[in-house]
């Protein structure tokens, strides 16, 4: 019987192709608005590590002003300042623990033809890389002794080592990084983490730092800051290793604890670290220090904006919108057919058969419409990509999961939208319709 | 086969109630060919939806072989629609994007016959109505004669045991009227019960009774032909469509 409703169905959509025109292009508006910015939210609050989430912890000490929260209502500083991640690196009290900043730098490349350029930078201790699962395409990341010693080795992005090596395996040539020779030990794979959790401070969707270098070399080199610095008391002295030592907060740790007893045992740490400096007159405010997984750092960093769940509940409410407009046209459609249902009805067709006849054919039109709506939604998302630049990359794909939400959406709307125009039709008093005409 | 006792129809609107029928008594036995006249608005279209399950009733009683249908729920009507009566209308009410063989085929999807057996009574009944070499043709590129000859074949296809014929040849002329009505006349003879309204006096003279409506009464009942009931219980009660 359903491939019997389904060639009615398409009978009757070729009977009226304006109408059911209307109809697909109604749902596709609407299926294309609410996916766009569906697919956006889904891809913000995705877990962009999903294997050891819950094992990554961002740390947070409450190194702030003693008169005010260093965010309202009594949140501790997002970044840790010099002294207390190289305090927190040493004690080495995690399973895995990583430090990091980023800085910019030119580089100069080997070959004459390249010009030289201004490269982001992360600045790094060797445990990122296993820590946040970042394949390599060659060689690999570099070890303890190159971060205590200071050395001058360098991983490159692949998109780096693309520009720099045109793509060649470049483990072991050398390249000018900030006036100094740097050895590269790694490529990294294409690798685009989103959110980019990290780091999530210059903007959670942009693309990783092109190169990876040892986190010390910042003092070694006095390399800038980039991203956010924050203070609550100028630095007691202007020098680049007085700023080091001031209370500014520029660093970021994460930890890896593989169980809640390690992480017990880690925020136990971090108190008495805080206590520790509350002796030598630092940490003045209450004990309010945070370990906070990566799917709590993201909340917490409102990664998933304001603004994309606006635009969320608006492209639902025109959906809304566009469904009702889609009730409409059935409406005339169904009443257009009333003869033929009357028909149906006077011959031996139940009530239920008909209901079920024209639940098939809003089905069609509504996938139809779905699948029309995911090629506009693609679209969206493309103009989305554009207008966020580098953002495209990672947030405007459309993953399988999303073409199946969006089918689904479109076959529950517009079944939605067509229960009262089908319930009516199929109400037609099977008598009326037969003598007129 | 079938008998209503006092069937009353009283349709209701805001400003008035108008009484189609009341108390309106007859008894038609199975292989019957009635023929129903009247003058216009006097119920004849109202009796004929009430004796194929189309319409409800308010009073009397109404049993349709054997079985009172006061009571039944929408699906039980449409399924004793759909196997026990065949309904032909005046306005042929072919569906205009449906081929011949589609439209007849309408009734017995409902029926859930499989498809070899759709075809073959689609193909008999076309066939007994001399359209069996236009089964692709659309409604449209059909005569009127030709047209209310498909929807007689509908009306078979299901093999009724009961035939409702509402003005079936109003609206075509009297040639083809007349072979409309032999081809009734036919089916009738193969013991299928048919009840026809229809304006002409002629053709109500072919039948072996006419019931004259005035008024949602049946005020008059012509045997035209003798027939007892033993000549009426010999004929077979198969379908029309095994020729
Ligand atoms: N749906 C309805 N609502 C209100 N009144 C109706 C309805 N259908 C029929 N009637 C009324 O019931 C009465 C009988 O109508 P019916 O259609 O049975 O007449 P008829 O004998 O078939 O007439 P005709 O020969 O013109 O077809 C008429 O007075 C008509 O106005
Ligand atoms: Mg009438």
């Amino acid at each position: 019987m359903f491939n019997y409703y389904l060639r009615l169905a398409l009978l009757s959509i070729r009977r009226n192709p304006i109408l059911s025109g209307l109809m697909v292009a109604a749902i596709a508006l609407g299926i294309g608005a609410s996916m766009t910015t569906i697919t956006v939210n889904y891809l913000m609050s995705s877990n962009p590590i999903p294997q050891k989430s819950e094992q990554l912890y961002y740390v947070q000490v409450d190194s702030w002003d003693p008169n005010n929260p260093a965010e309202e209502p009594n949140e501790p500083p997002d970044q840790l300042t010099w002294t207390d991640a190289n305090n927190l690196y040493a004690a080495q009290k995690a399973e895995r623990q990583v430090i990091m900043a980023t800085t910019a730098a030119v580089v100069e490349p080997p070959s004459q033809d390249a010009k030289p350029f201004n490269a982001y930078i992360r600045l790094t201790t060797n445990e990122f890389f296993p820590m946040f699962d970042v394949p390599f395409l060659y060689g690999g990341h570099w070890q303890a002794s190159a971060d205590k010693g200071r050395e001058q080795v360098v991983v490159l992005s692949r998109k780096s080592n693309d520009k720099i090596f045109g793509g060649e395996n470049s483990v072991g040539r050398s390249l000018r990084l900030a006036g100094r020779q740097f050895t590269v030990v790694g490529v990294l794979e294409s690798w685009y983490p989103a959110p980019k959790f990290y780091d999530v401070g210059t903007g959670a969707f942009d693309e990783p730092e092109d190169l990876y270098i040892p986190f010390l070399l910042k003092e070694e080199l006095q390399l800038p800051n980039g991203g956010n610095t924050n203070c609550w008391k100028t630095p007691e002295e202007d020098s680049f290793a007085g700023f080091l030592r001031s209370e500014c907060i520029h660093y970021q740790m994460w930890v890896e604890l593989p169980n809640e007893q390690d992480k017990q045992a880690y925020l136990a740490f971090l108190n008495n670290y805080a206590n520790e400096q509350k002796a030598l007159g630092r940490f003045s405010r209450p004990l309010n220090n945070r370990l906070s997984d990566v799917m709590q750092w993201m909340e917490n960093r409102q990664v998933v904006t304001d603004d994309a769940r606006v635009m969320l509940w608006l492209s639902l409410m025109f959906l809304v919108v566009c469904l009702l407009n889609t009730v409409g046209l059935l409406l005339a459609k169904f009443s257009g057919k009333s003869a033929e249902i009357g028909l149906r009805r006077a011959i031996g067709a139940s009530r239920q058969a008909l209901f079920y006849q024209h639940l098939v054919e809003t089905a069609c039109i509504g996938l139809t419409g779905g699948i029309a709506g995911l090629a506009l939604a693609y679209l969206g998302l493309l103009g989305i990509g554009s207008l966020y630049g580098s953002f495209a990359d990672n947030l405007t794909s459309l993953d399988i999961n999303m073409v199946l939400l969006a089918l689904l959406l479109s076959l529950i709307s517009s079944i939605a939208a067509g229960l009262y125009p089908t319930w009516r039709a199929c109400s037609i008093a099977p008598a009326s319709q037969l003598k007129s005409q | 086969m079938l008998n209503m006792q006092n069937v009353t129809k009283i349709f209701r609107t805001d400003l008035v109630e108008t009484r189609a029928l009341s108390d309106f008594n007859l008894h038609v036995k199975e292989g019957e060919f009635v023929t129903v006249t009247g003058p216009s608005g006097s119920g004849k279209t109202t009796f004929l939806n009430i004796a194929g399950l189309l319409e409800s009733f308010d009073d009397g009683v109404y049993d349709l072989d054997g079985q009172n249908v006061r009571h039944l729920n929408d699906t039980q009507r449409s399924r004793l629609r759909n196997e026990k009566i065949g309904f032909i209308f005046q306005s042929f009410n072919l569906i205009p994007d449906l081929d011949l063989f589609d439209n007849v085929d309408v009734p017995l999807r409902y029926r859930g016959f499989n498809s070899s057996e759709r075809k073959r009574r689609i193909e008999r009944c076309l066939e007994l109505v001399g359209l069996a070499n236009r089964m692709k043709h659309l409604p449209a590129q059909l005569s009127g004669g030709q047209q209310q000859r498909v929807a007689i074949a509908r009306a078979l296809a299901g093999e009724p045991r009961f035939l409702l014929a509402d003005e079936p040849t109003g609206n075509l002329d009297s040639k083809m009227a007349h072979s409309v009505m032999q081809l009734l006349k036919d089916i009738n003879d193969e013991g299928t019960t048919i009840v026809m309204v229809t304006h002409d006096p002629s053709l109500a003279r072919e039948a072996k009774r006419n019931i004259f409506v005035k008024d949602g009464k049946v005020s008059d009942v012509t045997h035209i032909t003798a027939s007892t009931p033993e000549q009426v219980a010999s004929i077979s009660a198969s379908g029309a469509c095994h020729v």
